[in-house]
């Protein structure tokens, strides 16, 4: 009995692991039958998974897994994300007449991989969560066989999503190489006195975690497979894998290299406003909305790393904060995406909005609260997202970093209202189809979060700062 | 009654209003009543309440009044609201112009009615809520926040180049306020809370003033508007509709000069008194440029938005001469500006509803068929030049007094100013309504109905009341701009104490 109960710290990733193969076997012999039961209970059992992730006590697997607030924190945000992407795909796979009862599985074994990322304390632990996620991710990127864009864009993301694993490896290699260990703890305490194979080892770890949140100069393969993925997979791609990407993120760089915080503060500096400037500007041109998101998504990660760059637990509460505030708003803004159909047919240009504020205006009002939101304008929650990752900024002196988010935030926001302008201000176009149920449920709860954040924002507030102290 | 939160309740009925109308239902005709009535019912009563926060404001009492105080954001940021000197009278201006302008756009908004009312509404909760925040962040969301229902007013409602000009407005105002809020953040880590009270006597280091007074100075110049950063104001005013300029002239400009009264002057005095000469050169260039710009207007509103950042130019020097006069005046300047430049904006209102042009030279010898107007019109031109008589002349007088204690020659520059203003508002005036009536489209035109009739009568009141009898104003800023005053005298004599002593 005793030694089941070591394995209590990775209850929800076995649940889920368990429940995924499971389903599997149901699906493999139920065939065709039993896809919206198998996306019934995918959903069940994520939110099943989240529960159990939040209810689980503060303990460790070993030295390689640790479930602490942070991990709690994080990974309900993740399996909700999951379960809302999985409930969000089911009329697109309907209409397109995709439904397999693989999407919903592998988005499990992604989300178990996630699960394994929040909570890895090693380096090896960090590469399998990584890997298992990813995996299946590249998978589900070109699920949509007979679509060229869609296995164009499954195999750019795994050409190079195999490159910047290549990476990350061999950073750690370096790393368990001038330490000694893969443990986080003693990579600490190894790095006391670092030397410059250490260092060499950190920049590669970081460039492969930059590649899978999608920071510049990593971040190429973004708008290609946001625009040919399938977009209830795009939907997924913006909101779980980028929790997991920036909990491991801050893990490693408070957790393992706390003691050279100045080595690669300026890393983190350098992409965070390179993204932040990127995302911004690029975003300008783009027509295409699921492109557009993409650039937006680059900008929105960058807006996050300024929190880590300050390497404080308010830092790390303003990195927290942001991300779920982040979630809420990306998969509000993809329901509207998702909801843009017209002749039965999907449209996917931001001119396809048009007077949308006229034939539709509950979906307006909601898509622009999300959109100004986006931009960070307050009252929304958006604001408050920029809000804390600013604050730690400052009190940690980067007052070059803080000055550039600021700006690109303002050049950002052009894009945001231009969205707005479309849709407030522009002749009506041809209506959208109805919009189905599940669809109106996700926009309607993410986009009231938005707007009545500020009503009462405590209770988030002080979960992050919790789950970021619980790292210091 | 001590118990009420009369403050939040001013701040948040209209945004009950707001949601009252988007639960209307019904048919299209029947929304459209409804939501306009709803609006103005909603205005007044706001309108009422406010005027308890009048009557029971005790104006011997230098702190702030009507404190609420809630936690709100976890430890960074409380629910702190209060009035003093002088904020009340800003609020009252609010809520006093809201019900006209609801009433202005009875019947000229035809379109999209019960959303035009409600962001006029949410406008007004945020208006209210910027004046009456005692806290940095929670400022912030309130003034900030009011750019959404303003970029959707002009954009929405506007003339044909109003996507350019909300744009402009809005990215204008944002990039300028962005900066101020790094310096709010920087000012809760030297201090360690963002409440306005303690804030008020906390001092800064010398050289954390000068940067933080520079980061406010680019929110609020850009807000107020000053020169040269004003160029977004023509625009936005010329495309945004009458009760949109109305409420941008009157109570959105307000709020940067609000601004350096409440943070700049107080919370930075070393930086305000170091900066001085250059607040004074930009209003002195704002008066004295803008007015002349303003001479060679074609368009009526532009003419009269040029003229607003010249009257600015009064407000900025004034506050920032520091002397009790030049800072009483600028608050009734600005007060004054409120009432007479809203007026002005209506006015040019009445005949684009007639004749659905704002070009000067579309008219000419209106006063033959407009008798009521042109009297209306008059008294108003002469408000804005600073007739003595009208509430013009008390701000102008005001500020320049208190200017002339320090410094002679920007006092005489600033003269310069008015009578530049004199030179294009009548110049205005003549070609409008003197003359012949030769146009024959102008023949058919009509004088003033009985809605705006009811619209003036109030504004035209308060111009000659306040111009006569300007005590009710001064008196209730007066103890908050002395002990004001007082604190910025006291931390520049300890300023050049310390200079003296190094």
């Amino acid at each position: 009995m005793k030694e089941l109960l070591a394995f209590l710290p990775i209850l929800p990733e076995i649940a889920l692991a368990v429940g995924a193969m499971g389903l599997l076997m149901f699906g493999a012999y139920g065939g065709e039958r039993v896809v919206t039961t198998i996306q019934g209970l995918s959903v069940v059992l994520l939110i099943f998974a989240a529960v159990l992730a939040a209810m689980l006590p503060d303990s460790r697997f070993g030295t390689s897994f640790v479930v602490d607030e942070f991990a709690r924190f994080l990974k309900v945000l993740a399996f909700l994300g999951s379960a809302v992407a999985i409930v969000m795909s089911l009329d697109y796979l309907a209409v397109e007449k995709q439904q397999k009862f693989e999407y919903p599985i592998l988005i499990l074994l992604s989300t178990v991989g996630m699960g394994m990322l929040i909570s890895a304390n090693d380096l090896i632990a960090l590469y399998l969560g990584l890997e298992l996620m990813s995996l299946a991710l590249y998978v589900v990127a070109a699920s949509n066989r007979d679509s060229i864009r869609s296995t164009e864009a499954g195999l750019k993301y795994f050409v190079l999503g195999a490159l910047s694993s290549g990476m990350l490896l061999y950073g750690c290699s370096l790393i368990y190489g001038f330490t000694g260990t893969v443990s986080f703890e003693g990579i600490a305490e190894g790095s006391k006195h670092p030397g410059i194979g250490l260092i060499f080892g950190l920049v590669f770890l970081f460039a492969g975690l930059c590649f899978k949140v999608s920071a510049v100069p990593f971040h190429m393969w973004t708008p290609d497979v946001y625009e040919g993925a399938p977009t209830p997979v795009t939907a997924f791609f913006a909101a779980a894998p980028k929790i997991a990407g920036i909990a491991i993120f801050v893990r490693v760089a408070v957790g393992a290299f706390h003691e050279i915080v100045p080595q690669w503060q300026q890393i983190i500096v350098f992409v965070a406003i390179a993204s932040m400037v990127l995302g911004a500007f690029a975003a300008i041109g783009q027509r295409n909305i699921k492109r557009l998101m993409a650039y937006s998504s680059i900008g929105h990660m960058g807006f996050a790393l300024v929190g880590l760059a300050s390497g404080t637990a308010v830092g790390v509460q303003g990195v927290l904060i942001y991300i779920a505030i982040y979630l809420a708003m990306t998969l509000g803004t993809f329901a509207v995406i998702l909801a843009m159909r017209r002749n039965g047919e999907m449209v996917e240009e931001i001119g396809d909005l048009a007077g949308l504020s006229r034939s539709n205006p509950p979906l307006a009002f909601l898509l622009a609260i999300l959109l100004f939101s986006l931009a960070g304008i307050p009252p929304l929650a958006g604001f408050f997202a920029k809000f804390y990752v600013f604050l730690a900024a400052i009190e940690a002196g980067l007052y070059t970093l803080a000055v550039i988010g600021v700006l690109a935030s303002v050049v950002g926001a052009y894009y945001y209202l231009l969205i707005v302008k479309i849709m407030y201000f522009d002749e009506p176009v041809q209506a959208f189809q109805p919009m189905p149920g599940e669809l109106k449920a996700v926009l309607g709860v993410t986009g009231l979060f938005n707007l009545l954040f500020f009503v009462y924002p405590a209770p988030l507030i002080e979960a992050a700062s919790a789950a970021a102290k619980s790292l210091f | 009654m001590a118990s009420w939160p009369i403050l939040s309740l001013t701040t948040f009925l209209p945004l009950v209003g707001a949601l009252f109308i988007l639960a209307l239902r019904g048919e299209d005709e029947t929304i459209k009543r409804n939501a306009r009535w709803v609006a103005l019912w909603a205005t007044l009563v706001t309108f009422a309440v406010s005027l308890i926060l009048w009557w029971r404001f005790d104006p011997a009492l230098p702190e702030f009044q009507f404190v609420e105080k809630h936690a709100w954001l976890g430890g960074y940021g409380t629910y702190h609201m209060g009035v003093d000197g002088i904020s009340l009278p800003f609020v009252i201006l609010t809520t006093a112009l809201m019900p006209l302008c609801i009433v202005a756009s009875w019947l000229t908004i035809e379109n999209r009615v019960k959303e035009y009312m409600v962001a006029f509404l949410v406008l007004e909760t945020l208006m209210v809520g910027t004046f009456s925040a005692l806290d940095l962040v929670l400022f912030y969301l309130f003034f900030e926040g009011g750019l959404i229902p303003m970029f959707l007013i002009i954009g929405v409602w506007g003339g044909p180049r109003r996507v350019y000009a909300s744009f402009k407005f809005f990215l204008y105002t944002l990039l300028g306020s962005v900066l101020m809020l790094l310096a709010i953040m920087a000012m809760y880590w030297q201090a360690k809370t963002t409440d306005i009270t303690v804030l008020l006597h906390y001092s800064f280091p010398r050289d954390m003033q000068s940067w933080l007074w520079l980061a406010f100075l680019a929110s609020f110049a850009v807000k107020l508007p000053m020169w040269p950063v004003h160029t977004w104001l023509p625009d936005a005013h010329v495309e945004a509709p009458t009760a949109g300029s109305v409420i941008l002239a009157a109570i959105l400009l307000k709020m940067g000069g609000y601004g350096f009264l409440r943070f700049s002057l107080p919370m930075f005095p070393i930086a305000s008194h170091d900066y001085a000469p250059m607040m004074f050169a930009l209003s002195v260039v704002a008066i004295v440029y803008t007015s002349l710009v303003a001479l060679v207007q074609e368009d009526m509103k532009k003419l009269i938005a040029y003229s607003s950042v010249a009257h600015m130019g009064f407000v900025t020097m004034g506050i920032f001469a520091a002397t009790t006069q030049g800072v009483a005046g600028g608050i009734f300047q600005m007060v004054s500006h409120g009432i007479v430049s809203g007026a002005l904006f209506l006015c040019v209102g009445v005949v684009y509803d007639r004749m659905h042009t704002r070009e000067i030279a579309a008219y000419g010898g209106l006063v033959n068929r407009m008798p009521a107007y042109a009297a209306v019109f008059m008294v108003f031109t002469l408000a804005n030049v600073g007739l003595p008589g009208t509430s013009g002349f008390v701000g102008e007088f005001l500020t320049l007094i208190g200017t002339f204690k320090v410094n002679a020659a920007v006092a005489t520059l600033a003269t310069i100013g008015v009578i530049l203003s004199a030179c294009y508002a009548l110049w205005l005036y003549r070609k409008v309504i003197f003359g012949k009536l030769e146009k024959p489209n102008l023949a058919g035109i009509t004088d003033l109905g009985y809605r705006e009739v009811a619209i003036f009568v109030p504004l035209l009141v308060l111009t000659i009341l306040l111009g006569v009898y300007p005590k009710p104003v001064l008196d209730i800023s007066a103890t908050s701009v002395s002990a004001l005053i007082d604190g910025y005298q006291q931390a520049i004599g300890a300023a050049k104490s310390a200079a003296l002593v190094k």
